[in-house]
């Protein structure tokens, strides 16, 4: 167990270091989200504090999503992710590195992205411990979903493109503009298919607005389920396509 | 003792069979190489061995660890040297070796001392803090190389170590791969440049079509090729309007005119050996160089599979 524990950091590591700063990292994971806030800021300055919650959840699903197609598709690209299978760790332990990793670089993006807006808006988060919960939760989540399309496709904008087609509806459907339970009720099952629905319920009830779906250990527990799901089918894909 | 034993092991690509049933074992110490020309089958069998494919059926067992059943411990017993020099280019020298040792379970300290050892080794040790991305194709592989004897694993698997390397890097690796024969290293070398094999391996398979064709020493391959005896000399200021007169020399079969000499083909050296010391004495000639013309790995190749040796530099997948 502490094996494994310790190479999946040793993986996070790796990757953090090798791959933070690539141009497809820079542009979907950093510049595509800030232009996204900066975008909704100039269209309503007055009604942007509402929307800080769930683009902070946004943020960390481009930034996270973004770093998986860099880590492993471009690795399949490379052979090095096949390197990685020469080692003594198990496909399992390989893609949780890779989670991981992409998880700090969501982190890391969306507490930049936090204390900006703190600065230039200032404001403050009433449930701290849920945020950072959440947080935590949701980009390994959405990591996890990155890694899910990375190991599906072969070059890294084939992975950003399949991104899109998950990230974007996402970014209408999830209760950032409009609330789930305002939904069409034919529309409202495919927003509770989408992890990020549950971060920005979570999120939200984090800054202090009553949370929509449900209680918000029942939205991380769901997170959890869902990042579970995705590891387990990224780590079926990856296994068969190396048989 | 057997350090790699395989049994029947096939696997197919869609239909295609990539190998079809090939066996064979390698001793400890020993360097055993997998001689074909591209698309033979050697990368699918290494990657089999390596624990990355599957195969369809047979066995194959490295230091007696299955490598379906017991794929970690293969991997820890194993290094691996792909074909393609597969490190990561933004790391440097120094962090891809540290990475490699930590992922075997390898202290931080000790990595650091074995990864210093290693690139005094390949004299890379100038290179430590360089990006791997910016390293020569030459670098890259002894790199590479470097990052599969980092945990000091008692088998080493060598994929076309030397190809697309200039001719000094490729002589570099060569005494490199020697010395760690030379170290006891239990090695499995797959080459299409018949005369690598010939200079580095104690035993080689010849594989073709995803079967292995034969398996024996480079001598005993040599020999087993059956070619008309033949000597070779050279002569200083050869008059040439003599050399009808070598038609009278009854030992010899025939002789050609070779690049620097003649080439007579013979029954016997000995009897050859007295006429010919004769012919030249009488002629008032200087022998400047003789030698006895042996087939070569390329020969026993050519006669063995059938195939020109053209065969062995065509691209991947063009092999009919």
């Amino acid at each position: 167990m502490n094996s494994t524990i310790r190479n999946i950091y040793l993986i996070a590591m790796k990757d953090m270091k090798a791959y933070y700063f690539k141009p497809p990292n820079i542009s979907w994971g950093i510049l595509f989200p800030l232009v996204f806030i900066l975008a909704f800021y100039l269209k309503s300055p007055m009604e942007f504090s509402h929307l800080i919650p769930g683009l902070l959840a946004l943020s960390l699903l481009f930034s996270t999503t973004s770093m998986e197609a860099i880590v492993i598709t471009f690795e399949r690209m490379t052979g090095a992710l096949e390197r990685l299978l020469l080692y003594p760790v198990s496909v399992t332990t390989i893609l949780a590195g890779k989670i991981s990793g992409g998880a700090v670089f969501g982190i890391t993006v969306t507490f930049v992205f936090l204390s900006g807006l703190i600065i230039i808006f200032p404001f403050h988060i009433k449930d701290t411990l849920l945020f950072f919960v959440s947080v935590i939760i949701s980009s390994f989540t959405f990591s996890a979903l990155g890694a899910f399309v990375s190991v599906s496709v072969k070059q890294v904008f084939e992975a950003q493109t399949l991104s899109n087609l998950f990230r974007f509806p996402m970014i209408f459907l999830s209760g950032l503009f409009i609330p789930v339970n305002s939904l069409p009720s034919i529309i409202k099952p495919i927003a509770y298919l989408m992890p990020l629905t549950y971060t920005i319920d979570c999120m939200k009830l984090a800054f202090g607005y009553e949370y929509q779906i449900m209680h918000p250990v029942l939205n991380l527990a769901v997170l959890i389920v869902f990042a579970f799901i995705f590891l387990l089918l990224s780590v079926k894909i990856l296994k068969g396509r190396m048989s | 003792m057997d350090t790699v034993t395989v049994k029947e092991l096939k696997k197919s690509y869609n239909t295609f069979p990539a190998i079809d049933g090939i066996s064979f074992s390698i001793r400890q110490g020993e360097v055993f190489g997998l001689l074909g020309p591209n698309g033979a089958g050697k990368t699918t069998t290494i990657r089999i061995l390596s624990g990355l494919t599957r195969p369809l059926s047979g066995t194959a067992t490295i230091m007696g660890y299955d490598v379906v059943s017991n794929p970690v411990k293969v991997k820890r017993s194993i290094g691996v040297v792909p074909e393609t020099s597969n490190l990561y280019p933004e790391l440097t020298c120094t962090d891809n070796l540290v990475f490699a040792g930590r992922l075997y379970g390898m202290s931080a300290k000790n990595v650091k001392a074995k990864a210093d050892e290693l690139l005094h080794l390949f004299g890379l040790q100038e290179k430590s803090d360089v990006l791997f991305g910016k390293l020569s194709s030459g670098m890259k592989r002894k790199l590479t190389m470097a990052a599969a004897l980092i945990h000091d694993p008692p088998v080493l698997f060598l994929d076309e170590p030397t190809t697309g390397l200039d001719v000094m890097s490729a002589r570099a690796l060569r005494e490199v791969i020697q010395s760690l024969k030379d170290r006891g290293i239990t090695i499995l070398l797959t080459t299409h440049y018949i005369e690598e094999a010939d200079r580095l391996c104690d035993r080689i398979a010849i594989i073709v079509k995803g079967k292995i064709v034969t398996i024996d020493t480079p001598d005993a391959l040599k020999k087993s090729v059956k070619t008309e005896k033949a000597i070779d000399i050279k002569i200083s200021h050869f008059p040439y309007f003599i050399e009808k007169d070598f038609l009278n020399i009854t030992t010899a079969i025939k002789y050609e005119k070779i690049e620097d000499g003649f080439r007579f083909f013979i029954n016997d050296i000995d009897t050859f050996l007295v006429e010919i010391s004769a012919f030249i004495q009488e002629k008032g000639l200087i022998i400047e160089a003789i030698n006895t013309v042996a087939p070569s790995l390329e020969d026993a190749f050519v006669e063995i599979t059938g195939l020109k040796k053209e065969a062995m530099v065509q691209e991947k997948g063009s092999i009919k």
